[in-house]
Parts: structure tokens; sequence; C-alpha cells
């Protein structure tokens, strides 16, 4: 059991790892019902809530709710140390996702066995045994803390896709990609050998429970002009699909990555929503999970953001069985922390705001979309034409025919052309001899069990008195190969800051690894890009940064401004002993506060001063609905938005008030604080100041600056209408002398 | 460049003959196509097996990784992996009355070749 205020313990999770055996096998869906409720609303959309989450920040305004949505969010992690990954999967978990990917280090693809041990990887990790029991491991006690299954998701591609996926499948992986399209094209593995192992790995996979995700968005994001391959994609959805149902997978299990083709500014629901429709239509009885776009996607994390939310209109317009997200810093380094979090609650905020949307609305059934659906539809069905008519997928590949960058059956003769007998592990497929025979579960294509047993046919393991799919104790647990290179060398490096169990006094900033120290600075240089791309270099240097370098700059103007965010290493480290935390403020009970009011009765005039229109902060402090001051028992008038400062004190003295509240948003040029000055000298002029308890609140508000500009006390953007109460109980009895 | 056909978007004599076809029938051909194309796949995989596949098997029998690979090259010098590997250790378990463990870790001693090799290329069964 984990405890919501220790850090997780990775030693713990590493310690014993050879005789850990997962919960449970398989995926688990999101559970499903017509209704849930959530604070004040009901949902249609959702699903059942977190024991343990963090809603979004505007959950603050209601009731601290947090809508999970009844599809599967999915995270991608790939920091290339898996035991730096587990911290982030809890976060990630309390966020929302239940469906955490792991992405495989470059290069896995063509290591021809499986990888033993904890090397580390470069853009995400080794996956090896040890590595997926941990993570296992440690999701099954995190999915305990929040109160909800977690699918961890994994490969099974490359050469070595049959051994890594009866590794997964023993280890209690509950999804994976699995396309031998994916190896063909992008990898070079192949062809004959990829779709021969791949039919033995759908079959383990469908052994385990799997949900399997296909490759297809590889095809969106290599393309030239990513909206032109559409009909290819629904071609090759088609072939993963059915090899994928033919080698035994329910079609319940077998799930489509689908990407929204194209981004803004293209005229991107024109080209991504008929397509969206047309795939769901073909594909009725699989499963969607909804990519997003990663094809157009620039270093500006505002601009992923937009474009994610785009792509889960479609998600909410369609169907999402899964949505991925992309975390919006995907598009200049390896995601961080943060970023995988932001990226989940975007998720979350998109979809629990488009909740419902389909009881309202309908796509039509005539006209553009239509139209376009049908076209799409007709042209991956005249694809399919000529692949049979160029004698067969292979001929097919041999011609260059996928990943033309032309809409088919348009061809600029660009494509990926692979040979028959070429890439690699070429010429290692064997022909299974009349005897052929192999006596374990799950194993695809001819196998002569009956040559030693009629009876065994239908379970030929027990002809070994069960293979490790029966007995989880004939797993051979291979702990490190390499003394230097592995998890226990990279956490002694970190120690610092680990602790004993995870719990040191040492604090170091953090994007990725325990103890990193990058940290994130955004500038704005009244320059040239150019120029502004150099300066801010220096300027970061001279903050003391470390390995500096630009990751996002923006142009605001040619010669009037530069947007530059930098990251850096900033290489020290604080002893969290010496840090002086304030304690928390004192918040009396309601029925404290009620009692005190009715005795000293408080009265008070309220309202945003300046040129400001914001109001909502103040009436949460105000309102009773919203649990605001009103509650205890006191009079407010509120004057309402841009209240002229004057007007505030003058309503004060006219209705004998004892209580000035002044919200100030606008803080702009520091006229929050400047408002705060004026409204104590104006006080002090009409010879009032001593008669109110005068406090100022705001989202930039900070109690110290409120009290040096004149304020009796000043609210920032956590504090809500009981501490408010408790100051003004406080200091009422303070201005009597008691 | 690569010397792939080019052409350009004849689409609209191309469709002719899908033209007048319903949603579902069009839907109906494009998945009577897919299995056209799946299907020689499928019997390709059926009939053929790769050290992959065979690593595969001496997993679920209970060897390692490191254990597998060696097993299906000693395989795969001497032909025997069309007769499976994972049945090469079944077999000389069997023959030699060891358990299959045992009998898959001697082979990586390189013990019992000649024999699996008599026996499997012997034609005897």
């Amino acid at each position: 059991m984990l405890d919501i205020n220790k850090k997780i313990d990775v030693k713990e999770i590493l310690k014993d790892l050879e005789n850990y055996r997962p919960k449970r096998r398989g995926w688990t869906w999101r559970e499903k019902s017509d209704k849930q409720v959530y604070g004040p609303f009901e949902y249609t959309d959702m699903s059942t809530p977190l024991k343990n989450y963090i809603g979004i920040p505007a959950a603050q305004y209601f009731g601290n709710i947090d809508p999970q949505p009844n599809n599967t969010i999915t995270t991608e992690i790939a920091s290339g140390r898996f035991e730096d990954d587990i911290r982030r999967m809890r976060m990630a978990a309390w966020h929302g996702a239940d469906h955490i990917m792991v992405i495989r280090t470059a290069g896995q693809s063509h290591f021809d066995g499986l990888i033993e041990g904890t090397p580390q990887g470069i853009g995400g990790v080794p996956i090896s045994r040890k590595q997926v029991r941990a993570h296992r491991k440690a999701l099954d006690l995190i999915e305990d803390e929040v109160g909800r299954p977690i699918n961890y998701h994994s490969y099974v591609s490359g050469v070595a896709g049959p051994d890594v996926a009866v590794m997964l499948a023993e280890e209690g992986v509950n999804g994976a990609h699995q396309d031998p399209q994916y190896n063909v094209l992008y990898r070079n593995i192949n062809m004959v050998r990829s779709f021969v192992d791949a039919a033995e790995s759908k079959k383990v996979m469908a052994w385990a429970e799997m949900v399997q995700i296909d490759g297809a968005h590889n095809a969106n994001a290599t393309a030239r002009e990513a909206w032109k391959v559409m009909p290819e994609l629904m071609v090759q959805h088609g072939i993963n699909a059915l090899y994928s149902f033919k080698a035994g997978m329910p079609k319940a299990n077998i799930a489509l990555s689908t990407v929204p083709p194209t981004s803004a500014p293209a005229p991107n629901m024109k080209l991504d929503l008929p397509y969206a429709v047309a795939l769901r239509e073909i594909f009725s009885e699989y499963k969607m999970r909804a990519q997003m776009n990663t094809k157009y996607i620039t270093s500006s994390s505002r601009e992923a953001t937009v474009t994610h939310v785009m792509n889960m209109l479609i998600s909410r317009l369609t169907s999402a069985d899964i949505q991925s997200t992309i975390t919006p810093d995907e598009g200049r380094n390896v995601p961080w922390h943060m970023f995988n979090i932001e990226a989940c609650d975007t998720a979350k905020q998109t979809l629990a705001g488009f909740d419902g949307l389909m009881d309202m609305i309908e796509l039509k059934n005539e006209g553009f979309l239509r139209d376009q659906a049908r076209e799409l539809k007709e042209r991956a069905v005249l694809y399919l034409e000529e692949i049979i008519k160029s004698g067969g997928y292979f001929n097919a590949v041999e011609q260059g025919f996928f990943v033309d960058s032309a809409l088919y059956p348009e061809r600029n003769g660009d494509g990926i052309g692979r040979k028959i007998d070429g890439g690699v592990g070429a010429g290692t497929v064997y022909e299974r001899a009349a005897d052929y025979f192999a006596p374990v579960t799950a194993h695809y294509g001819y196998n002569n069990v009956a040559q030693y047993d009629a009876n065994a046919v239908s379970n030929p393991s027990s002809l070994i008195d069960g293979c490790t799919f029966e007995n989880a104790d004939k797993i051979i647990y291979i702990d490190e190969l390499d003394e230097n290179d592995n998890v226990n060398q990279r956490m002694a490096e970190s120690e610092k800051y680990r602790g004993e169990h995870g719990e040191s006094p040492f604090v170091k900033p953090e994007v990725q690894w325990l103890g990193d120290g990058v940290v994130q600075v955004e500038i704005l240089l009244p320059i040239y890009l150019r120029g502004a791309q150099y300066a801010a270099i220096e300027f970061a240097k001279k903050m003391n940064l470390k390995d500096v370098e630009v990751i996002h700059i923006e142009q605001m103007h040619p010669t009037e401004g530069t947007r530059v965010q930098l990251k850096g290493v900033l290489d020290f480290d604080l002893d969290m002993r010496t840090v002086e935390i304030p304690p928390e403020p004192e918040v009396m009970s309601d029925d404290e506060i009620r009692e005190e009011f009715d005795k000293f009765p408080v009265k008070i005039v309220a309202g945003t001063v300046g040129e400001d229109e914001h109001s909502v902060g103040l009436r949460e402090v105000i309102d009773i609905k919203h649990g605001g001051i009103e509650k205890y028992g006191c009079d407010v008038e509120y004057l309402g938005t841009s209240v002229p400062i004057e007007k505030l004190v003058d309503a004060a003295i006219e209705i004998d008030a004892n209580v000035i509240l002044a919200s100030t948003i606008i803080s702009h040029d520091d006229v929050h604080y400047k408002n705060m000055k004026r409204i104590h000298e104006y006080a002090v002029e009409k010879g009032v100041r001593d008669r109110f308890i005068i406090c100022a609140g705001g989202t930039q508000v900070t109690p110290e600056v409120a009290r040096a500009n004149g304020m009796d006390e000043g609210f920032g953007r956590y504090d809500r209408g009981v501490n408010v109460a408790t100051f003004l109980v406080h200091k009422g009895r303070e201005k009597r002398g008691q | 460049m690569k010397g792939f056909l080019k052409r350009d978007d004849d689409f609209q004599e191309r469709r002719q003959h899908l033209a007048d076809l319903t949603d579902e029938q069009l839907k109906e051909k494009f998945w009577s196509l897919v299995e056209e194309i799946v299907d020689p796949l499928m019997e390709l995989a059926e009939k053929n097996t790769s050290p992959a596949i065979e690593r595969s098997v001496l997993l679920r029998m209970g060897f390692s990784s490191l254990e597998a690979k060696p097993l299906v090259d000693g395989a795969a010098d001497r032909g025997l992996v069309g007769h499976g590997v994972g049945h090469v250790v079944y077999r000389i378990a069997k023959e030699k009355n060891l358990d299959i463990r045992t009998a898959g870790l001697e082979l990586i001693e390189g013990k019992h070749w000649d024999d699996a090799v008599a026996i499997f290329k012997g034609g005897t069964k």
C-alpha cells in the first residue's frame, strides 16, 4: 500500500522482483454507465470517479470535482530511465491516466532477442523483463491508490516480436503495439519474416487478452502531406486488423491507431472529420485509439494544446475508445513530467467540457461530409484492388505503393519500397516440416501435436506439464547483465536526492530524472528574432544556468519583440531543513465564526475596484451559494465591478459598514497595489480609516505586499470566504482590545 | 527517382464500377478485398516458422532468453529449425529420459546434437 504522504520507494519496487507476479492479465476498460453525477452536475459520457485524484485547476470553483471521461486516457512516458518513470506514472494516474505507455528505446527493433537487465535508453527505455516487471509492480500499487485499474502498454515489434510478446504476456502487460507493416515500412525488417512472426505474436497477445494498437499512424507522421495518405491509412488498418482477427484476436481487442491527419491553419475539420467518419463506418466492429496529431507539431506548447483539443472534438463527434494524449512539449524535447500531466488534464478538461455533445447535435447525413467520406472509402477500395492486381501485398510493397505522398489513385512515385528478400532478418523463415511441433500454449499455425498424443492437440503444453503461461514458476528471471549500465548504478548517482526510502531532505529541480536540475525560463526581448535567440542564451547564462538551449522562439513582431523559452541546468540543490515554511493559515470552524458574527455584527461593502470587470473571485468569497462569507450571517453590500475607490469608501461610510473588501485582479503596471494604497489614503484623508477593516484580494495579491500598501490584510488566489471570515474575527477581537 | 509509378489522379474514371454500390456494399467490398490480401499471408504464417518464433516457444518451455538463443542457433546450424526447436528439446528429453530444462541445458553445452540430427533427419519419429 502506498502512503499518499510519502514518495514511492523505487528501491522497494526493485526488491524481490524475481518473485513478483502480476495481479491480473488482460485489458480493463473504464466502467461506463448511463449517468454519472459529479458535484451538482449530471454527465452522460463519464465513468466512475477515482478514489484519489487531482482535478483540473478550475475544479476549485466546482467543489473539487474531477469527472472521469469514459474513454481510456493514455499517457506516453519516454525519459529513458524506467526508475524515474515510476514517479511520473503515479503523478499521471492521479491526473486521470489509466493507460500508460513507456516508449521503447531507439534501436530495439533490430535487437534479435530479448534485452535483459536495465540499461539506459535513448528516447525511451529498453523493454526488458526486469523493467516491465518493475513497472507493473509499481502500477499494481498505484492503481490501488487511485482506485482504478491501470493498463500498462508496451511494444511487440522488431525482429524479436514473438519473444517480446511472450515476455509481455508472462508479465501481465495489458496492451501493446503490434503491426508487421511498421516493421516493413519504417524499420526495414524483412516483410516475410515480419508477417510470419506477427501471427505468432498476435496469438500470444490474444491469450494474454491484451489490447492491440496498430501502427498505421506512422504513415501519417511520415508522409510529406499527411492528409493525402488517408486512403492508404484505411488500407493499412484493414490489413493489420483482419490479420490480427484471423490470428485469433477478438475484434473488441483490436484498436486502430488513428490520427486526425492535419492541423490548422489548414482547414483541419474539413479534412479530418470526413476521414474519421469514413474510418469508423468501415471499422465499426473494431476499437478506436484516437491519437493526436504530431505531424505538424511545433515547439509551441500552446499551439500543440489547441491542436489536441481540436483532435478531441473529433473524438467526441465520432468515437474514441482510447483517447491518447501527446504531451504539448513533444515538438521540442522528450516529454517532461509536467507536460504529461498537462496532456492528461487537457484531455480531461476537453472531454468533460464536451460531455453530452452528441445528445444535442448530429453529423449531417448528406452534403460535404458524406461526399468526402464516401470518396475516401472508394479511394481505399481502389487501392486494395490495385494491391491485388499487382500480385498481393509483398509485390505492392516492392513497387512502392505505401507512404506515397499523393492522394491515391494519384501516385508521386516517392513511396517506401522494400524487397521481399531484403531487410533485416531476410532469409530467416523456415518451412515447417510435417513433424513440426511446439509443446506450448498460444502457438500459431501448423503444430503436429498428435504425433505424440492425439488427446493433447487442444492443449499442447500438457505434454510438458504446462508451459510458463500455465505455470509462472517456470519463467527464468534474469536480473542484470551489464555491471556498469544498470539501474543500481544510476540510482547510486542520484542517491543524495532519493534517500534511504525516497525521503531525502535534499531537493533539486527536475523535469525527467531525479536531480537533473533542468529548469525552463521564459523571456521576451524587445528585439528581432535572430538577435533574441542569441541574446536569450546570454541572459540565461547570467542566471547561472548551464547547458542552455533555446527550446521555443516566436516572433512578436519583426523588430518589436521576440518571445524565447529556454532550458538549462540549475546546478545546485537545497536542504529542505534550511527552508523556512510559514505555517498554514489557521481557519476557524463555521460555528465559531457564526457565533462571533452574531455577537459582533459584521457589515461589509465590497466591489472590484479600478477599471476592472472581474467579478468571479469576489463573488466566490462573498456569495452564500459558493460557500462565501454571507453564510456566517453578515450583511454584504456588493457594488459590482469597476467601482471607483472613492465610491467604495463613501458607501462604507454611508451604510455604516465596518469592513471594506476590495477586489483587484488586473495587475498590469502594479495597478492592484496602487489601488490598495489609494483606498487606504482616501480613508485616512476622510478620517475614517480606523472605523474599517480594509482588505484586498485578487489572484496576484500577496498578503505581505497588501499590508505594505495600507491594507489590513491581503487575500490571494487560494483564499476563500472562510479565510476572510477567520481574519475578520481575529482583527475584530484585536480592535476591541480582546 | 526510385523508379516507382507516377500517375495523375484518375479517380473519376477508376471509380465507375463503385459508383452504384451502397455504402454497405462498399464496406463489404472493402473487407472482401482485404481478406484476399491477408489470406495468403496467413497461410505463409501457418506453414513457416522463424528464429524469433522458436525462441518464443523455448521461453514458454521455461528457458531464459540467453538460453533460447544458442538452442535456436544450434538447430539452425544443423538444419533442424523446420522441425521446431522446442521439438528438438522435447524429443531429446524424451529419448534421454531427462526433464525439459536439463535436456535444453545439455544441448546448449553441445551434447546430444548428433542424436537430434539422427532422429530428425533419419526419418524416424
